[in-house]
């Protein structure tokens, strides 16, 4: 089981769960976020600073905390 | 009247779209169920007299963020005959749910999928046609910023409002609201019929630039160059400006009113060209700079570099209980507190709200800004004019992250922080002019009605009682300065300018105009004045405290307004006053002791 803050720098991954309470799951579905769909990881800033995410159109910036609540099965290629 | 009503997500182009309808004649209104503010315009459609809503822009129709009920509190206690739903044409795989929300609730709506410009570039095509007919409702393409598309986008809305059907039912609406899933599959089934988007989009200007801006490590100072160069600009592109204005505030003077009232009694003239003239004029004089200030702040916001700003940043903000989107409200700060304040409402944890609030009223606003100029002007050469300024911003900074490491024991929170990073877009002139208009008509306004009031105010008591010379220590204000002078004094902070200071309190468009009552005079003359009264050590302790006390009446009634509690209010205001103290206290004191 791997999670979206574990993920390396532009390596590509298929979300499989998110584990959060209402409001914050309302919240990462409206951006994007939802089982299925396929992402990945442009940057993170230095510090533990947030990462900035790919998802389709979209790009979202998120701390680490919260993509620790995102499952995702990393993509080979 | 007809009512129309604009929904769409954050950054859909909403705001663009409303000021292109509307034109110039937007107004705020009071809306029955909700509390806050809403712009809205009258337009003509089809030969009904419309009003046209400018909705929150929101994700969800569901969500539980202020934004979001308050949407929903409109539309649970307003009859709507038509709701505009805004979607960026390129997001449409996720947005398209906002659609399907309102479509469950049977409101008559047209879909409007903005920036066309952005997905043809990206190579995005939606076939708007079929998807009218499963969504039943119009789908047109449009450009907000451009213009295009727009015209159709019209014609649809004419087309329903002249239907004539009744308006929608709000105790309905209310009831719908409470029910709905199963959105999801309709959505993606939608998207997959009539929505092409390739699997990378084509164009990447957007990433290019960010791997320079969002750089690991140059990230951070090519932001804080960016910012000290933009600074640099507005001071040396508004002087020449402002010089000409003062020169011709002062022509006016010379040439057209001092003729005019040399019949009129001592006490109309002085009221009229030392009270009112010298004092509006004074603050006049700064609108250039504010204008220009606007301007360039207008330009950073619709970038999308703010957005950076708050990636870059959220760390730091991190250590201290506050998130990126609280560095935003800090730099939108710099243009005015009030509008900063109720930014705010993004963010759903109170604790975070508060703090964020907290910190807010120390960004160093316009109003300021009008102050330091004129005092460094004043009292420094060309040369350290641009380094005292730019300290004063870091000591501005200073403060709001020493305010949130202290506070940030009592507002803990755990909000958490994601944020929609929009690509890099450029504005039209168009775009860039009638914003910073608004701002500039926003400020004169807010300006006027103080600055007339206020000079008034301080021209009678610097002229009353009659018998003792102006603004000597027998008048009134000089009654109130010597009041202030135990406190004050060890700040070296003399008489008048404690007046300034009070008078400050309401607005700091003031304290200039009240400097220019108190001292009788203008311009250069004025400026020449001061510098003989005060040294570089007092100017300086003077524009500490004016950048950390409370900065204006219209802040603090956002504050507690925004946050529902007088105690809130209170604690804001004495925090301030007592940190614009003792700040000016050791700055004043320890350069007296080094010998300056
Ligand atoms: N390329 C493009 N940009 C647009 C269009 N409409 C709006 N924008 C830009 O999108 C950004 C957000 O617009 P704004 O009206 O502030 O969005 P709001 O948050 O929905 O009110 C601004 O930078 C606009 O200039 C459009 O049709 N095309």
């Amino acid at each position: 089981m791997q999670f979206l803050s574990q993920l390396q720098i532009g390596q590509r991954a298929i979300i499989s769960a998110i584990e959060a309470e209402e409001s914050l799951f309302h919240r990462l579905s409206a951006l994007g976020f939802r089982v299925g769909k396929p992402l990945r990881i442009i940057r993170r800033a230095n510090f533990n600073g947030p990462l900035h995410v790919r998802l389709g159109t979209t790009d979202v910036i998120l701390r680490s905390a919260e993509a620790s609540r995102i499952q995702i099965s990393a993509l080979s290629i | 009247m007809k009512r129309i009503a604009l929904l769409g997500m954050p950054n859909t182009g909403k705001s663009t779209l409303f000021n292109r309808i509307s034109g110039a004649s937007a107004r705020v209104g009071n809306w029955p169920g909700i509390t806050v503010d809403l712009m809205s315009a009258k337009i003509l459609i089809g030969g009904h007299i419309a009003e046209l809503i400018d909705l929150p822009g929101i994700y969800d129709l569901h969500g539980f963020s202020d934004d979001e009920q308050v949407v929903r509190h409109f539309l649970a206690n307003n009859a709507v005959d038509l709701v505009i739903v805004l979607l960026n044409s390129s997001q449409i795989d996720r947005q398209l749910s906002l659609v399907l929300q309102i479509k469950k609730l049977n409101l008559p709506a047209v879909l409007a999928l903005n920036m066309a410009d952005e997905a043809k570039q990206s190579g995005i095509t939606i076939d708007t046609n079929s998807l009218a007919k499963d969504l039943q409702m119009p789908v047109m393409q449009i450009s907000a910023k451009y213009g295009d598309g727009l015209p159709k986008a019209i014609q649809a809305a004419t087309q329903i409002i002249n239907q004539n059907n009744p308006a929608s039912d709000p105790q309905l609406i209310s009831k719908l609201l409470e029910d709905d899933n199963q959105i999801e599959h309709e959505m993606e089934s939608l998207i997959q019929h009539h929505v092409q988007i390739p699997a990378t989009l084509t164009d990447n200007t957007t990433d290019k630039i960010d791997q320079i801006l969002l750089h690991k490590w140059f990230g951070l100072p090519i932001f804080f160059a960016a910012m000290f160069v933009l600074f640099q600009f507005i001071f040396t592109a508004g002087k020449p400006l402002q010089d000409g204005l003062a020169w011709l505030l002062a022509l006016v003077r010379s040439s057209l009113l001092e003729p005019l009232f040399t019949s009129s009694p001592a006490w109309l003239h002085g009221l009229m060209l030392d009270g009112i003239y010298n004092g509006v004029a004074t603050v006049a004089a700064f609108v250039p700079i504010i204008v220009l200030f606007f301007l360039v702040m207008s330009m950073v916001e619709d970038s999308g570099y703010l957005s950076r700003a708050a990636f870059l940043m959220d760390a730091l903000m991190a250590k201290m209980g506050l998130d990126g989107r609280g560095f935003v409200m800090m730099l939108m700060g710099f243009g005015c507190n009030v509008p900063a304040l109720m930014g705010t409402r993004i963010m759903r944890s109170r604790p975070m709200r508060l703090l964020t609030m907290l910190v807010i009223p120390l960004s160093l606003c316009s109003a300021r800004l009008q102050v330091f100029i004129f005092m460094i002007t004043a009292l420094f050469t060309a040369k350290q004019a641009p380094i005292i300024l730019f300290s004063l911003y870091v000591m501005s900074f200073f403060t709001m992250f020493l305010t949130a490491v202290l506070f940030q024991g009592r507002y803990k929170n755990s909000e958490p922080f994601i944020l929609e990073l929009p690509p890099y877009r450029f504005p039209t002139a168009r775009q860039i002019i009638l914003r910073g208009w608004q701002e500039v008509k926003h400020f004169l306004i807010r300006a006027s009605k103080f600055i007339v009031i206020g000079v008034v105010l301080v021209w009678a008591l610097t002229n009353f009682p009659s018998n003792v010379p102006p603004a000597s220590i027998g008048t009134f204000a000089g009654q109130i300065g010597a009041l202030f002078a135990p406190l004050l004094d060890p700040l070296g902070i003399n008489n008048q300018l404690a007046i300034a200071l009070i008078f400050g309190f309401v607005a700091k468009e003031i304290v200039v105009g009240a400097l220019a009552v108190i001292y009788g005079l203008q311009g250069d003359a004025l400026m020449a004045q001061m510098a003989t009264q005060i040294d570089w050590v007092q100017a300086m302790s003077f524009m500490l405290f004016t950048l950390i006390y409370t900065p204006c009446l219209s802040t603090i009634a956002t504050l507690k307004s925004e946050s529902k509690s007088s105690a809130f209010m209170w604690l804001s205001i004495a925090w301030s006053l007592a940190l614009a103290w003792v700040v000016s206290f050791i700055f004043y004191q320890s350069a007296r002791w080094l010998g300056y």
